[in-house]
């Protein structure tokens, strides 16, 4: 066991580094000059040197990489271009509201993407198999962000039920978990679980009717079990994979939640790479990215330490 | 986890060889299948629609670039316009006929692009193993480490707006997931006897992965490639939908969708039709793609 966790954690280490190496490489294939952002085009030679020399754009490249890993390291991600404020700061603000639009994403979509998907693998060619199938297709196509607009529509615009921009009343950044908060985290969330909804429920119905057939289902029902009991078996083998899916799951919505963020104006993540893209602010896109990927990183990790708790057999490989 | 690598695998695998008695060759039986597969036939028919009208679309309906600023959002039904006009009085009937044209293209090109680029790359480590092997996979882990919208995002966003900068982010996105696909098979294959066999007879590494490998290669690999569309066109709009993607004035769904959007408290379902749009499109092609599947499937 302790080997595995070994192994695992050897393995994440590298692709941590390749990740801060693409996030770092972002700036050199931005189009023209990072200076350009800040130096007016016919700003005088010794100025663009000085700049030059306060951000370390002199240096070659991969010492450049060195000296800014070395500070990523230290929580330091350099400062955002437009607003003069520390990267680092913005983004773990940024982050923390986007973890909570993701986190109850993913626990929505798991929770109805594994009811939907075990009914549907327990009735393997029922209506409701039918129902449960074209609504996973539905999940895995659907364009959320247009989802998103349609639940505005309804919800805010028609019937006047919950508010459809921002993430509290007054439109303050903070995240308070109280009914006021949660009434603006209602239509995002809704928006954002149809995609594990659809992906889990696609998983589920098919580890469920794969392990219905099986040996040891027959057994234990000759042994007299009835349903509930055979199913609580099915779910204990069906978890570690329901578990690993829905982590990556959480990790693609932290990403992927950019799209809705802006339908909703959600003050999170998506905001932030929004606004970076826009205002050509370069460090503050890196840093984003930086952050969000090394969540992922760290999801997956997560994950793969976790699984072998709920499936034994794994930890002795 | 071992279940769903097993089914993924298990699909990623050479398929068999359609069953002695038939005598019909490998691709039509799957056509056959096809052709029984009522969903996958309807869901062809629409994207034959949507595609002929957006190829035929300057003949079909009015410019969709004719703006008119005394008859802008109009309602869907309107006379003289069927489904609306946009913020700008455009024709919403032409600007979505003629949208079909970028959209689809968006959807479509990155994954071409992505299914050639990263066959040749699967085939190539696959075949060569060892540590090249090792080298181009690790490497490609760390895309992998990116969930696919913030990759695309990250790539568009810092090369700028442009619908050649989202087709090379898009392709970007997907080609290390078709070399795992191609790899993953060409390993496979690359230890059978028939291949040695091949190897000891003389023929060269080029003709062996031309004649013994991409046969049982390009199977799987196109499967998954199919299915890759729709989450082409769903980012690819998604990217013009930011602003990263396709430049006004032209008509394109995702960009559509954006510039309607301020439009949702005047006239809310004009608003929505563009994605509408993107989402019949997406959904026909994940049905098709799933009817291809299991139409390719033959061990049934």
């Amino acid at each position: 066991m302790l080997g595995y966790l070994f192994r695992r954690v050897l393995y994440a280490l590298p692709i941590a580094l390749g990740v801060t190496l693409v996030s770092f490489l972002l700036v050199y294939i931005a189009p023209g000059d990072p200076l350009n952002a800040i130096a007016p085009a016919d700003a005088p030679e010794e100025v663009i040197t000085a700049l030059k020399a306060t951000y370390g754009l002199d240096r070659p490249l991969p010492v450049r990489y060195g000296l800014w890993l070395a500070r990523a390291v230290q929580g330091d991600l350099g400062a955002s271009i437009a607003s003069g404020r520390p990267v680092a700061a913005e983004v773990m603000a940024a982050v923390s509201n986007t973890l909570v639009l993701a986190a109850v994403a993913a626990v929505v979509g798991v929770i109805m993407g594994c009811v939907l998907g075990g009914l549907a693998g327990y009735r393997a060619g029922s209506w409701i198999d039918r129902v449960a199938s074209f609504l996973s297709v539905v999940g895995v196509s659907v364009p959320h962000y247009w989802l998103g607009l349609v639940l505005t529509i309804v919800f805010s615009i028609r019937l006047g039920w919950l508010p459809a921009m921002g993430a509290g009343p007054g439109g303050s950044g903070e995240w308070v978990w109280d009914l006021q908060h949660i009434r603006y985290l209602v239509l995002p969330a809704l928006t954002l679980s149809v995609i594990p909804m659809g992906i889990i429920t696609r998983t589920v119905r098919a580890l469920v009717a794969e392990m219905l057939n099986q040996e040891f289902v027959v057994a234990l029902r000759a042994r007299g079990l009835g349903g509930a009991a055979v199913l609580r078996h099915v779910a204990r083998n069906v978890a570690p994979t329901v578990l690993a899916v829905a982590g990556l799951q959480l990790g693609y919505l932290m990403g992927g939640s950019i799209l809705v963020e802006t339908v909703f104006a959600w003050p999170g993540t998506g905001f932030l790479l929004n606004t970076a893209i826009f205002q050509r602010d370069i460090p503050l896109l890196q840093g984003t990215i930086l952050v969000l990927c090394l969540f992922f990183v760290g999801i997956n990790l997560l994950v793969d330490v976790l699984q072998p708790l709920l499936d034994p057999r794994m930890g002795r490989g | 986890m071992s279940t769903v690598l097993d089914a993924s695998l298990d699909s990623a695998l050479p398929p068999q060889p359609a069953p002695a008695q038939h005598s019909r060759s490998y691709w039509s039986v799957v056509a056959r299948q096809l052709r029984r597969d009522p969903v996958a036939l309807a869901s062809a028919l629409v994207l034959l629609l949507i595609a002929g009208s957006a190829l035929l679309a300057p003949w079909l309906v009015a410019d969709p670039l004719q703006a008119s600023m005394l008859r802008r959002l109009q309602p869907i039904g309107s006379p003289g316009h069927l489904l609306g006009t946009d913020e700008l009085g455009r024709d919403m009937l032409a600007r979505l006929v003629h949208g079909g044209r970028l959209s689809l293209l968006m959807g479509v090109l990155p994954v071409l692009l992505a299914f050639l680029i990263g066959t040749s790359v699967g085939l190539f480590a696959g075949y060569v193993g060892g540590r090249v092997n090792m080298l181009v996979m690790r490497t490609l882990d760390v895309f992998y480490a990116f969930p696919s919208v913030l990759l695309a995002v990250a790539i568009a966003g810092a090369m700028g707006p442009g619908m050649s900068n989202s087709l090379i982010a898009l392709t970007l996105v997907f080609v290390p997931q078709v070399v795992r696909v191609a790899e993953s098979v060409t390993t496979q294959v690359r230890r059978l006897d028939y291949l040695e066999a091949a190897r000891l007879s003389g023929a060269g590494a080029f003709s062996i992965v031309r004649v013994h490998v991409l046969g049982n290669v390009l199977g799987p690999v196109f499967v998954y490639a199919t299915g890759l569309v729709s989450v082409s066109m769903v980012l690819a709009s998604g990217l013009s939908f930011l602003g990263l993607g396709v430049k006004p004035p032209n008509p394109e769904w995702g960009l559509m969708l954006n510039t309607l959007r301020s439009a949702i408290y005047v006239n809310p379902w004009l608003a929505a039709l563009p994605g509408a749009m993107i989402f019949v499109t997406s959904v026909a092609f994940n049905l098709l793609s799933d009817g291809v599947r299991s139409a390719m499937d033959l061990r049934r």
